[in-house]
């Protein structure tokens, strides 16, 4: 197809219910009342010309292009900022219209570069198609002055500030500050002087606020923001819709493209989860796609000893297949395993637990969930009946108050982030949400521009659910439950049994204030908002879940949900932040170890039969091994091969020492991912994968949304994901004949019950659906438990608080806890290898003022971080965002490995492990300590292949 | 810690979040048997109830017995 922009209707939609007829140009047109009569003249195929308007945000009037006539109406009123009203008749073309329009235009390009041949912008450039559009063909004034020849700013690594092209018509301004919320960009001086700023003067747009969401370059009409890659690459040729790879919000995107290069990514408007919004890893930070350090080949080797050795596909298939083989022989099946990725799409990760369950014979399947939101799937099912979040996104905008806890959307999930913003902000003379933010930290949404929680409760790590039940205990004692819901929807003895409990004086707010060292005062505030603020919305993130208690804090929160009536309608309900892209989906598709796909354990006999008979063998009806059970039972010498797709546990999960000994045990690692990543150290055979923009699938996002993910180019590496895991279980032996994921999707919507109405024809035609999509719901269920519990009556979990086994004392007085920070992505594999790296080239470690006098410590300076597991050294941060006694860092960079310190304590009911707890101590430190100079070395050594490249 | 050890750990935790359940000891024999895998039910049975809690202990038996046919 040819290249279009997205249509663009000139100011945003009306979403009243009472329709306005009126006629333009002789057309009748009916829209929603407080349309606009641009956007009612757009939506009727009518453009009228406009520069300061986008449909992105709201119309500003500056401009005066889109001047339109209209009968009884004086002068030539803005169509931008002229509501329609019954009746109205307007004209967009009159010679009156055409010659103050041409004025208009006249104006701007007397000031403007003529450079259009050898602009980047030509051919997709606003002030050039309304130049054209108004006939303007000549430019009178002879101007002495002008604001060309202005230095560009080219500090930001994605685009360019070009100041001699803009017009200011504020539009980048408006986007930072309507779509984005962080009110980076603002016009410097007046009149004629007028300029837009990165903040102050002195700032460039690297060195100021901006976290290059990308808003500005969407919104702006010239080439005075631009994309560096179209300013080298040129204007794209051709688009295709499709989801982002990063977080769980799971944006849609145009890939616009150039052959089968990648100009640019634009967040695509009609995506049901970003609604046209984008983050600087979606928009911009897709570079690793092309890396240098991407493997292409298959490689193998006898020994982690030896270097890499370059074969073809075939010969990687067979030698996979005749290792697997011989393992199972040797050992019995159940010495064989596999780990899905949360990084792959649905189809690929029902086929690796397919390879697991039906090739290798075995339930020894997990996935990285585990490792962030298993807490979720067991504590959501266990009192609603369902492993997800309540809501859809849009379902922010009917809050009336929003509660996060261990959650910092705006670094973790930055486009949803905004939305909430944007409601906190207000809107159009409605009031915004009221904000309670349960965080150690003070993350950024505490305080942000026009946005003030009304309540930081910045507890001790590790006492959500004291935190939680304390909640409880003032909503219950003070009579502010929801009692009629709970009735009519809840078990009701055990909500009494759950409220006696709750009720004891030893869960008071003032008891529990010395463990958790919250205000009693505050929490109880935060408590009575909660409960009578009308609707409240709980969202949360893996502070919650990676803790000793992470499901039974999940399960806290449903309870206080269910306690208060939050729960099955807009507005409320319970929303688990996903970190990465497809954790929803890898956890639908049966990739954990006690499950088939749908949530149905494995020891169901009709739910096993369903699946025996579609795939022809017959299953284990034992749960296998989670991942950290394969990797005691590797170290205990009975677990000796892993297929792990698309996932670095080396690096990711707990207790680095642990997972490099359970690896080193095993005589067959495949590694199937783009790089030579951490767990490749100790692989045995390399697989390389295709990235998101080479295959055809599905994700699905935190809202059970599941989307196209669209192949955009050829793969480089020669194969799909889901072709190289079909070939591999074809050289298993395994009759598997998929000729497009289409087809592995029709098998999963025939096995589960919760995809029934799902297919690829389907989201073709309607974008997305939200599981469940059945008969009774074919169009999917953006809101869960509307009129009932999926489980029946919803469950009240009784969840004491029991203390973590990780505790502070004299040798580790120090509490720390990990997180992510906007401009990475997990691990690192991707965002590392692109520009991003500006923003955060190493992890910091976060430490209070005082704790880091005591130990003689300033920002900047090397620190060894210790624990009970292992140490670790990285510069020092001093900051008052965490609280005294609290340290953090992030996890991004392999060269800190922040793993190495946590501990491989886990959650109790599902072995998630407990990164935000552990006991540590800070000393100076004068270089890298002995781990990380002998893990350098293996790595060295690990990575060498026998072209005598190095790979990394 | 060894598998062992761990199992034990993870045995005692889970009933400890059991503990206020009204049959905890069938509750956390339910959740082992829930997601244990056949070798780390038969790694604890072998063990037996050292360094187990009461609840864990009798959950352990509970499974065991079942397991053993009783």
């Amino acid at each position: 197809m040819t290249y279009q922009p997205q249509k663009d209707f000139g100011t945003p939609e009306s979403r009243s219910d009472e329709a306005v007829s009126l006629t333009i140009d002789g057309r009748n047109v009916t829209v929603p009342a407080g349309t606009s009569v641009m956007r009612a003249a757009a939506e009727q195929g009518t453009a009228i010309p406009k520069l300061c308007a986008t449909d992105s945000v709201k119309s500003y009037g500056s401009c005066r292009l889109c001047l339109v006539e209209i009968d009884g109406r004086r002068g030539t009123p803005a169509s931008c900022t002229t509501p329609v009203e019954p009746g109205m008749v307007v004209r967009t073309q009159t010679p009156q219209l055409a010659k103050l329009r041409k004025g208009v235009m006249e104006l701007y390009i007397s000031d403007h570069p003529l450079d259009c041949l050898t602009c980047a912008a030509n051919g997709d450039c606003e002030l050039q198609d309304q130049a054209g559009a108004v006939g303007l063909r000549d430019v009178r004034y002879d101007v002495q002055e002008t604001h060309l020849g202005q230095e560009k700013d080219h500090s930001n690594p994605y685009f360019d500030f070009d100041p001699s092209k803009c017009i200011a018509c504020s539009r980048c301004i408006r986007a930072c500050d309507e779509v984005q919320g962080t009110l980076a960009l603002t016009m410097e001086g007046r009149g004629w002087d007028s300029k837009i700023s990165a903040g102050f003067a002195s700032d460039n747009f690297m060195g100021s606020e901006c976290v290059s969401c990308g808003a500005c370059v969407q919104a702006c009409p010239t080439a005075t923001l631009v994309e560096k890659k179209v300013v080298e690459v040129g204007t794209p040729e051709r688009s295709v819709v499709t989801t982002c790879a990063y977080c769980g919000v799971g944006c849609t995107f145009r890939a616009e493209m150039r052959g089968e290069q990648l100009v640019r990514m634009v967040p695509y408007k009609d995506g049901k989860a970003n609604r046209g919004h984008s983050c600087v890893k979606g928009r911009f930070a897709w570079g690793y796609a092309q890396h240098q350090e991407r493997i292409l080949k298959p490689m193998i080797r006898k020994s982690i000893s030896d270097p890499w050795r370059e074969v073809e596909w075939d010969e990687a298939f067979a030698y996979t297949a005749s290792e697997l083989k011989r393992i199972s022989d040797t050992y019995g099946r159940n010495a064989l395993g596999g780990i899905t990725s949360s990084r792959c799409t649905n189809e690929e990760t029902f086929l690796v637990q397919k390879l697991v369950r039906a090739g290798f014979g075995n339930n020894n399947v997990d996935t990285c969930a585990r490792v962030c939101h298993s807490p979720t799937g067991y504590g959501l099912k266990t009192t609603f009946g369902t492993s997800a979040g309540t809501q859809d996104f849009d379902s922010v905008e009917d809050s009336d108050v929003i509660l996060i806890i261990g959650a910092n959307p705006t670094d973790g999930h930055p486009v949803f982030a905004s939305r909430m913003k944007r409601r906190l902000r207000g809107q159009d003379g409605r009031p915004g949400a009221k904000l309670i933010v349960i965080d150690p930290r003070r993350t950024d949404i505490v305080r942000s521009p026009h946005i003030e929680a009304q309540h930081h409760l910045p507890l001790r790590p590790g006492t959500n659910v004291a935190v939680l039940t304390a909640m409880a205990h003032v909503i219950v004692t003070e009579g502010l439950a929801d009692e009629a819901f709970v009735r009519e929807r809840c078990d009701w003895d055990e909500y009494s049994h759950w409220a006696e409990f709750v009720s004891q004086a030893r869960n008071s707010p003032e008891n529990l204030q010395p463990v958790t060292l919250v205000d009693a005062d505050e929490l109880r505030a935060a408590a009575r908002l909660y409960a009578t603020g009308g609707n409240g919305a709980i969202y949360y993130g893996l502070g919650v879940t990676e803790h000793s208690q992470g499901s039974s804090t999940v399960m806290a929160i449903a309870n206080l949900a269910m306690a208060t009536g939050n729960i099955g309608r807009r507005g409320v309900g319970v929303n688990p932040l996903r970190g990465q892209n497809n954790v929803q989906g890898a956890c639908d598709m049966g990739s954990f170890p006690h499950e088939l796909a749908g949530y149905r354990h494995i020891s169901d006999s009709n739910a096993r039969s369903l699946f025996e008979n579609d795939w022809g063998v017959t299953l284990d009806p034992e749960p296998g091994l989670r991942i950290p059970n394969m990797l005691d039972a590797a170290v205990d010498g009975v677990f000796k091969a892993l297929y792990c797709q698309g996932e670095d546990i080396l690096q990711s999960d707990p207790n680095t020492a642990h997972v490099s000994a359970g690896l080193a045990a095993m005589e067959c690692v495949i590694v199937h991912d783009l790089f030579l990543n951490e767990t490749a150290n100790y692989a045995h055979i390399f697989l390389p994968g295709s990235t998101f923009l080479e295959k055809n699938g599905t994700f699905t996002n935190a809202e059970r949304r599941i989307q196209p993910v669209r192949k955009v180019m050829t793969p480089m590496n020669g194969l799909e994901d889901w072709e190289v895991t079909q070939k591999l279980a074809q050289a298993m032996g395994l009759d598997w004949n998929y000729s497009h994921p289409s087809e592995i999707m029709d098998e999963i919507a025939r096995l589960t019950p919760t995809f029934a109405g799902v297919s690829f024809a389907r989201l073709d035609e309607v974008g997305s659906l939200q599981w469940p999509v059945t008969e009774d719901a074919p169009d999917g269920s953006p809101i869960m438990h509307i009129d009932g519990f999926v489980r029946g009556k919803g469950k009240f979990v009784v969840t004491d608080y029991v203390p973590t086994d990780e505790k502070t004392g004299p040798r580790f007085p120090l509490l720390l806890t990990t997180g992510r920070i906007l401009s990475q992505y997990n691990v690192g594999a991707q965002t590392r290898r692109t520009e991003n790296v500006a923003w955060h080239p190493e992890d910091l470690l976060e430490i209070h003022p005082v704790d880091a006098e005591d130990r003689g410590v300033k920002s900047g300076d090397w620190v060894k971080l210790a624990s009970r597991a292992g140490e670790t050294t990285l510069r020092a941060d001093v900051t008052d965002r965490v609280a005294p006694g609290v340290v953090y860092t992030t996890f991004h960079h392999a060269v800190t490995q922040a793993n190495v310190v946590t501990t491989d304590y886990s959650d109790w009911a599902t072995n998630c492990p407990e990164y935000k707890v552990t006991a540590v101590q800070i000393s100076a430190s004068n270089g890298p300590t002995e781990w990380q100079e002998e893990y350098e070395a293996l790595s060295a050594r690990s990575r060498r292949v026998e072209t005598g490249i190095a790979s990394e | 810690m060894n598998s062992v050890e761990r199992l034990i750990h993870m045995a005692n935790q889970i009933a400890t979040n059991l503990a206020t359940d009204a049959a905890p000891a069938a509750a956390v024999a339910d959740h082992i048997q829930t997601f244990w895998d056949p070798r780390m039910k038969k790694m604890i049975f072998a063990h037996g109830t050292d360094g187990l809690s009461p609840i864990a202990a009798a959950a352990i038996s509970l499974l065991a017995d079942a397991q053993n046919g009783g």
